[in-house]
């Protein structure tokens, strides 16, 4: 194994000219190193003003996403042995503005997360503080797969119907939306319909599923897309066939 | 807020119902009259015994439920190749037309072969 390996990092700077380019590293290469280790070891040793986001290196606080030879990763969790001999291109996330380097902004995803409600929505007016909502282990295996989603925006990083269409709610937000619509807890989910069922929601995929390849934790936002789509016919067929239990 | 589409729910349903029935269907008989009997693996059945039963009114709604879902497949699977595919979103409007009208017209000509 080679002692060192090329980092080819994107380099924009909004206040300099010129389009973004690719400035070459030479790293360490180290068995237990992970691309972000390389880029910290950049920052730390070599260059100080790259800049990127990174906060806990173990796959839990979804910002370390970036287009590592040209496929969407948490670099904390993508070893660089495995890319060796190099280089290594690491460029910002695909289908994202680029505020700085390999900083996108995630106003958009920011924006489109909190309309589809992800939280428990309950109707019945009960106070939540003084309730405790039993659930048996086959009700919280429906939707457990979802809940495991940390924003990290791969998904759509991958998605190419968001990098045409970017009104598209999104793989994270609808695969969201599932995970409270299956939980035995929720009673929101047609609140969560009038969001979902749109041009723009779930209609707008044409399950490429790209976003499940791309998940860093294992969930299956194509499948919660597609599922979603048949409960949302079947509550179209419905309507127009009970109108008035229609909601 | 963008609206609820009852329209897209419409046609992803027939979309999947299309994608179903013709991969159930299609293939099975294209092994049947393309291949099996063509080549004589199996005897062809009697042109009479064959008449009599495309003229059974089951058959013919199913092949004609068979010609128009996989039309309607067709249609809505075509229409995002054009829209997404080769981006021309812009066109939506003829692009639409001509995907479900296409489906449409194919679909009365299935109807005039199977029925007529």
């Amino acid at each position: 194994m080679p002692d060192t390996i090329t980092l080819q990092v994107t380099r924009y700077r909004p206040d300099a000219d010129g389009p973004p380019t690719l400035q070459e590293y030479v790293v360490p290469l180290r068995e237990e190193w992970a691309v972000l280790d390389g880029l910290n070891y950049i920052k730390d040793q070599l260059d100080g003003t790259l800049s990127f986001r990174w906060s806990c290196r173990m796959g839990i606080c979804g910002s370390c996403g970036m287009t590592v030879n040209g496929d969407p990763a948490l670099t904390c969790g993508t070893f660089l042995t495995d890319y060796a001999p190099g280089p290594v291109r690491v460029e910002p996330l695909a289908n994202f503005p680029v505020i700085r380097d390999l900083v996108v902004e995630i106003d958009d995803f920011m924006r489109k997360l909190p309309e589809v409600k992800p939280w428990l929505v309950r109707e019945d007016g009960e106070a939540l503080d003084d309730v405790e909502f039993l659930q048996t282990p086959a009700e919280m295996d429906e939707y457990k797969q979802y809940s495991m989603c940390i924003n990290c925006m791969l998904c759509y990083a991958a998605c190419p119907v968001y990098g045409l269409e970017p009104d598209f709610l999104g793989p994270a937000a609808i695969a969201l939306a599932q995970r409270y619509n299956l939980d035995s807890r929720d009673q929101g989910a047609h609140q969560r319909l009038d969001v979902l069922a749109t041009a723009e929601g779930i209609w707008a995929c044409t399950y490429v599923g790209e976003c499940t390849t791309a998940c860093p934790k294992g969930v299956d936002p194509a499948g919660a897309i597609q599922r979603y789509k048949l409960t949302a016919a079947t509550r179209t067929l419905r309507s127009f066939l009970m109108p008035w239990r229609a909601r | 807020m963008a609206k609820r589409s009852s329209s897209e729910a419409v046609a992803w349903l027939l979309f999947s119902a299309g994608g179903v029935v013709s991969a159930l269907l299609a293939p099975i008989l294209l092994l049947l009259f393309g291949v099996i009997f063509p080549l004589g693996v199996l005897a062809p059945p009697e042109h009479a015994h064959m008449e009599a039963v495309l003229r059974h009114p089951l058959t013919q709604v199913v092949l004609l439920g068979l010609c128009v879902l996989s039309l309607l497949h067709w249609a809505h699977r075509f229409r995002y190749a054009l829209h997404e595919g080769l981006q021309l979103k812009r066109l939506r409007a003829p692009i639409n037309l001509l995907c479900y009208g296409g489906a449409i017209a194919g679909s009365l000509w299935a109807a005039v072969v199977v029925f007529g």
